[in-house]
């Protein structure tokens, strides 16, 4: 061994960050699940979180993806949401593209 | 509690078929990106989030932005306060090592299973626990065999493998669709995030995009707070000069 390189402690950080603030969260969460505010600002702030996040994280690529990128998006998003299907809607946006590459 | 635990394991079996298949296509990402399966193991074992690890893998290149990560990770995940504290119930008068533990394998799908079965009044923590150490299983499992599948895949793009990460969140997007109300906070965050990406650099679009959608919500509640203590105040005022004046 010859110790550390800035590279790999650079990814040992990056993963236990991760770890540490993921698990935080979940322990955090049931520890203070009585003083978290069951109404008001706060928590209409936590409820739509989850989906606003979700989507700021793809929406910039969708927009620049181009027609094919676009369609298919489309046509994830409406498998997603008629079949409640994740796999599958996944499955079916990532098919339109292959084939789509193949095609055009 | 082996018993329970193998129940829980049992019935996460269905919905780990898909978590195994989507970890596949992380892995196969990872290898893309030059993660060895050592680091994507410890990634699995100790973070165990899949949306997390997907924005890690997609942020992956060096020198790792690791102040970035972190703190994608942290808001992608901060819906964990809201799922941890929704399981206190389950948890009631167990120890504080029992709740220590067992909440590091919670993860989405186990613990939407878990709620599930608790409403039919059949889930304890052994339940809980033994989901996720399933999930941990085929996921772990998943995205090494994808690891291995990608490093044999010479261009990704004819698999549209460049494309999975949006195939990927735009579904998990689709399923959190609450109704009518999310329309004005995920407009907001659509805008906030391309307009972000375009002038900021990094990953700040994600962080900006979702806050500033979930801060419409937040504003309209404490807008109708505000309006109602006004009413309540006026109300009160009106009430006073009432009385002053029969006085």
């Amino acid at each position: 061994m010859n110790g550390l390189s800035p590279t790999d402690l650079s990814i040992v950080l990056a993963i236990t960050g991760a770890a540490l603030a993921t698990y935080s969260l979940r322990l955090g969460g049931l520890l203070l699940a009585d003083r978290l505010p069951k109404n008001g600002g706060f928590k209409r702030f936590m409820e739509a979180l989850p989906g606003t996040i979700l989507l700021s994280l793809v929406a910039p690529g969708i927009f620049s993806a181009g027609m094919l990128g676009g369609v298919a998006a489309l046509a994830t998003a409406l498998c997603a949401w008629k079949t409640r299907n994740i796999l599958l809607a996944m499955i079916v946006g990532m098919g339109m593209v292959a084939a789509g590459r193949l095609l055009l | 509690m082996i018993d329970e635990m193998r129940r829980g394991a049992m019935a996460n079996l269905p919905v780990g078929a898909s978590v195994a298949a989507y970890g596949s296509v992380l892995g196969m990402l990872a290898a893309q990106k030059g993660l060895t399966w050592v680091q994507l193991l410890a990634m699995n074992l100790s973070v165990f989030a899949g949306s997390a690890q997907f924005v890690m893998v997609e942020m992956w290149a060096p020198p790792l932005p690791v102040a970035e990560m972190t703190l994608a990770v942290l808001i992608i995940n901060m819906r964990y306060l809201l799922i941890g504290a929704s399981l206190n119930p389950l948890f009631q008068g167990k120890s504080l090592a029992h709740k220590a533990g067992i909440m590091h394998l919670v993860a989405d799908e186990n613990w939407a299973v878990t709620m599930a079965a608790y409403r039919d009044g059949g889930a304890t923590t052994g339940f809980l626990l033994g989901g996720g150490i399933c999930l941990c299983s085929v996921w772990s499992m998943g995205t090494l065999l994808g690891h291995q599948l990608g490093a044999l895949v010479a261009q990704p793009e004819r698999f549209a493998l460049d494309f999975a990460f949006v195939a990927v969140f735009t579904a998990l997007a689709v399923s959190m669709w609450r109704g009518k109300s999310d329309i004005a906070p995920w407009a907001t965050a659509a805008v906030l995030a391309v307009v972000a990406e375009r002038w900021l650099p990094g990953k700040w679009y994600i962080v900006i995009g979702g806050i500033g959608g979930a801060l419409v919500p937040a504003a309209r509640e404490f807008l109708i707070a505000k309006k109602n203590a006004r009413n309540l105040l006026s109300e009160r005022s009106r009430r006073e000069t009432m009385t002053k004046e029969t006085k």
